[in-house]
């Protein structure tokens, strides 16, 4: 059984002009101690898949349906005091603002501090004790120091550790990070990346991680799932995906992409345009949601809605055409 | 690198195709309102705040014809008459009829809410524009603003009231010196803002003026901020114009205001509070629908000012 | 060689810090702090650089959008940073500039056509308001936008659109000059790849110069023909694009190489990351301001602050690992493929 599986997950909105179907039946699992990566364009649903596995949609104007089983029992069953034992403790995660997600007048350890004692029963001393060690795990220097400090005193990429300490602190199974680096500086992002590395060889935390950055999808996945307005579009292994995707939303965002050192290999081409815009997610899609901007759509594509289909060995793609075995380019 | 041959239509048709099962909707659908009745369902407060604001506006202007009685006439004989079926709301201790009174008292109410509103937003304005724009004198300006600010409006209408002698027009007059620091105080915090949008930064870059710029650019984008100010002066003018008629330091007992009569009620207050709550009771409804219509206007012209208040 | 479009001499941008109770002047933020290069007609120069560098502020000082603090900016040999407003109006006509984030960089209140017409009007570049219209037409088409739309609000556009139309206003003025800074960053990635190429094809079609400011080493890549690297408010490195992705001469170049993500699964590449953070621009580091990070930091950083001199023709770096012998620079030899990782 795998650690989280999330079962034909609907996220829906009311809006004074129509029902947003921002996630209209997505499925995925997670693996025990996986790392894996949800990456799409914005507002193709894929912040809302992860804000809905932690039941953090208000409720209404939002609706989730679906079952999320996380260890076998459904999220989307338990009442709302079992969901905040499983939130920072079981399941936790990190956002994309640092600054924001930090409360700015509580010193860093007790912040870190409080999701012990909250979840684990911790003292004071005991909670500050293991505050030090989280920010040791996490390498920031002098942690003795630093726990005293409040989260203005340090800098953004500091406090972006300081998140990921919070989230560790209670042993969590899976860790949820939404576009964690994005607010970064390349460095600093370097950084992370690699501390993220790091901490899952050494805490072994399921990492799902949201992303609309190929190149951080690279870094740290091990299988990516890449969404398209509100849909599951396509999923592999990170290898296959970026050696031969097999739908053509993905093929677009591929060569999309200007490669580093471009200019060294003589590859430097014109980029490749996914014309058009993303449909709008209050109109009900017939056939396939992407059948608008693709350049190998048919009277078909706009027809009939392609189901996920198993194209190679675990990897799977809702494209009609997509080639069906191991062959690739 | 990505490649276009692992897309190969060859043989594929409707017959063999693998077909998504379809997404039912888990919420009831939202039935598209369009036009007025769509703009009321989705700004209830505007629609409920804007109703009884026109109605009472309504009510001012066709005074003489929802009234039975002269509002001024005097009739010692029927002193202090309880609400009946001939004196709605009774009559009060100099025997005048207290429903055609308050009927007729709305006007001075509203007059002097749109007029101070209208007259603060426009001083406000200007001496808001200048003030963002020109530095030296945003100092001088806004601690004279911070000085008039640090004195209660209400305490500094009835200062101004006592150098002049009751009239609506001073009282227009002395509440809207009370009510421009507010004014502008918010139209610079606007001004500042906007001067450091990208688009006042591309068009300096593209040659326009200072005067076309604060006309064409600033000064549109603080109607919307402006005109959620105006209704809140709007409603906070009545109730200053109320005080002031109620200590007598406003409009002249002979012209029916609300404060007015809830004046001349006070004494009776214990025996006769008929006199006291009617005129009450059209206020706060008044300053409420007011209050009510700015707050919808807010949430819809500024969504951004919505989150900070 | 012909005079450079735009030459930049010992920029400085200093903003005060003010505070206390009497508003005084309590510090200053070294913003810019002597910046020198030119761009030559036609030629794309990127400034890349982490968020505080000072890169879009020396975009705007450029614009003369505020008075710098010391330094020259030329345009096409006339001096446009001590010109009295009214000199330096017409002379805005030939430098134009797009910024970063569509949504706050159209006027919500005014439809496109307006928009476009602004600068024609006041640069005095339409005989009529027919010409006007006309000329409005033309951008929309240069922008590949459909003509009607003209009469439409900004909020009725996408993200992308949106740039459209700023990329639309800039031309309407005819310029030689266009700063982007960080014009395609907040972008998606599939409409990010339609406004680089519509700029890479404007450029071509115009023979615009452009200064592209970004933080994006890979769209920089992509765009460019020679790059400035800025660190702290300094040029720390400038060469020709080929030159500067091959052979980094300066660490911090390298590090930031090595810190881009590639969308290469499992690609083999040294890493150096970096350690802790950028020092604050109101106190920089004495000698070398990248010392405190920099891995190859020896006695000689910490006290001298290295120039800019040239290690190969064209390529410029500001480094005291040059003059070392070659065995004991670590920045000698090619190092470029090595931190990108190529197969």
């Amino acid at each position: 059984m795998a650690l989280l599986e999330v079962e034909n997950l609907q996220t829906h909105f009311r809006s004074p002009d129509g029902i947003n179907r921002a996630v209209d039946g997505v499925n995925f699992h997670v693996n025990a101690g996986e790392t894996v990566a949800i990456v799409g364009e914005s507002g193709c649903g894929k912040s809302v898949t992860a804000m809905s596995i932690l039941r953090l949609i208000p409720e209404p104007p939002g609706k989730i349906a679906g079952a999320i089983r996380f260890n076998g029992r459904d999220l989307l069953k338990l009442s709302d005091r079992e969901m905040r034992d499983i939130r920072g403790n079981e399941i936790s995660m990190i956002f994309q603002e640092p600054m924001t997600s930090l409360n700015p007048v509580l010193t860093v350890g007790r912040q870190i501090g409080e999701t012990l004692r909250l979840h684990q029963g911790l003292s004071a001393q005991a909670a500050e004790a293991r505050a030090v060690e989280m920010l040791k795990l996490v390498g920031i220097p002098e942690p003795q120091r630093r726990v005293r400090e409040y989260p203005h005193q340090l800098s953004g990429g500091m406090r972006q550790r300081v998140m990921i300490a919070i989230a560790l602190a209670c042993n969590p199974k899976l860790l949820i990070a939404d576009e964690p680096t994005t607010a970064l500086d390349v460095t600093i992002q370097a950084q992370i990346l690699d501390l993220m590395r790091d901490l899952k060889r050494t805490v072994g935390a399921a990492i799902v991680i949201i992303t609309h950055d190929l190149g951080v999808v690279a870094e740290v996945a091990e299988r990516v799932i890449v969404m398209y307005a509100g849909r599951k579009v396509e999923e592999a292994a990170v290898g296959p995906l970026f050696r031969s995707p097999r739908h053509p939303y993905t093929q677009g965002l591929l060569g999309s992409m200007p490669k580093l050192g471009s200019s060294l290999t003589g590859t430097e081409t014109r980029l490749q345009e996914i014309p058009g815009l993303v449909p709008s997610l209050k109109r009900k899609l017939d056939g396939c949601v992407f059948a608008s901007r693709c350049p190998h759509a048919t009277d078909l594509c706009t027809k009939v809605a392609p189901a996920l289909e198993e194209k190679a060995p675990g990897h799977i793609a809702a494209c009609h055409y997509a080639i069906k075995d191991a062959v690739a380019a | 690198m990505a490649s276009a041959s692992v897309i190969d239509p060859q043989g594929i048709t409707a017959a063999n195709v693998a077909v998504a099962a379809p997404m039912g909707d888990i919420m009831p659908p939202v039935k598209a309102r369009r036009g007025f009745w769509g703009f009321l369902y989705r700004n209830p407060s505007i629609a409920i705040g804007g109703t009884i604001v026109l109605l009472m506006v309504l009510m001012a202007i066709f005074a003489p014809l929802l009234t039975y009685a002269d509002p001024t006439a005097l009739a010692p004989a029927r002193r202090t008459r309880e609400p009946s079926a001939m004196y709605w709301f009774g009559t009060d201790m100099l025997g005048r009829d207290v429903y055609s009174r308050v009927i007729y008292g709305a006007r001075v109410s509203l007059i002097v809410g749109f007029s101070v509103a209208v007259l603060a937003s426009v001083i406000g304005l200007t001496i808001g524009l200048v003030s963002g724009f020109v530095r030296w004198a945003d100092s001088l300006v806004m601690r004279v603003m911070d000085g008039m600010m640090s004195i209660p409006p209400i305490l500094l209408a009835i200062a101004l009231m006592a150098l002049t002698r009751g009239s609506v027009q001073n009282v227009i007059i002395a509440i809207t010196i009370a009510e421009v620091p507010r004014v502008s105080r918010l139209v610079r915090g606007v001004v500042l803002s906007l001067r450091e949008q990208p688009y006042v930064d591309a068009a300096v870059a593209a040659g326009t003026r200072t005067p076309v710029i604060i006309w064409r650019h600033i000064l549109p984008n603080t109607i919307a901020p402006m005109t959620v100010q105006a209704t809140f002066i709007c409603a906070s003018a009545m109730i200053v114009e109320s005080i002031l008629s109620f200590i007598g330091a406003g409009t002249p007992p002979i012209i029916p205001s609300w404060g007015n009569i809830m004046a001349e009620g006070r004494a009776l207050w214990q025996v006769k509070p008929y006199i006291v709550f009617f005129p009450a009771l059209f206020l706060s409804v008044t300053v409420l629908a007011v209050n009510l219509l700015g707050d919808g206007l807010r949430d819809t012209l500024d969504p951004r000012m919505a989150k900070r208040i | 060689m012909s005079t450079p479009i735009l030459e930049v001499n010992d920029l400085k941008k200093h903003f005060p810090i003010r505070g206390g109770f009497f508003g005084g002047v309590t510090g200053q933020v070294y913003a810019v702090d002597g910046v020198s290069f030119s761009i030559a007609k036609g030629e794309t120069l990127s400034l890349v650089g982490e968020s505080g560098c000072g890169k879009s502020t020396v975009g705007k000082a450029i614009l003369q959008l505020f008075p710098i603090t010391a330094g020259q900016v030329i345009l096409d040999g006339k001096r446009i940073d001590d010109m009295a407003p009214g000199t330096l109006r017409p002379m805005r006509r030939r430098m134009q500039v797009v910024f970063q984030d569509p949504f706050s960089s159209l006027n919500p209140r005014m439809r496109v056509r307006d928009i476009l017409a602004e600068p024609i009007r006041n640069f005095g570049l339409a005989k009529d308001s027919a010409d006007i219209d006309r000329k409005v037409g033309e951008l929309m088409d240069r922008v590949r936008l459909p003509r009607d739309a003209v009469n439409r609000w900004p909020h009725e556009f996408s993200g992308g659109q949106r740039q459209r139309i700023c990329i639309a206003r800039a031309l309407a003025a005819d310029p030689d000059l266009i700063i982007c800074d960080e014009a395609v960053s907040a972008l998606d990635v599939s409409v990010k790849a339609q406004i680089v190429n519509l700029l890479q094809d404007l450029q071509k079609e115009l023979g615009l110069a452009m200064l592209f400011i970004s933080h994006d080493l890979a769209i920089v890549e992509h765009m460019t023909h020679r790059v400035a690297v800025m660190y702290l408010g300094k040029i720390v490195e400038v060469a020709p694009k080929r030159e500067l992705f091959a052979a980094p001469k300066h660490p911090y170049t390298e590090a930031l190489l090595s810190a881009v993500p590639v969308p290469e699964p499992g690609a083999q590449r040294e890493r150096i990351i970096l350690t802790g953070d950028v020092p604050s621009p109101i106190k920089p580091p004495k000698g070398c301001r990248f010392h405190t990070r920099c891995p190859y930091a020896f006695d000689r950083c910490k006290q001298d602050e290295p120039q800019l001199r040239q290690t190969e023709p064209g390529h410029w770096a500001a480094c005291h690992l040059h003059d070392r012998p070659a065995a004991e620079n670590p920045l000698a030899g090619a190092r470029g493929a090595a931190v990108i990782a190529h197969h």
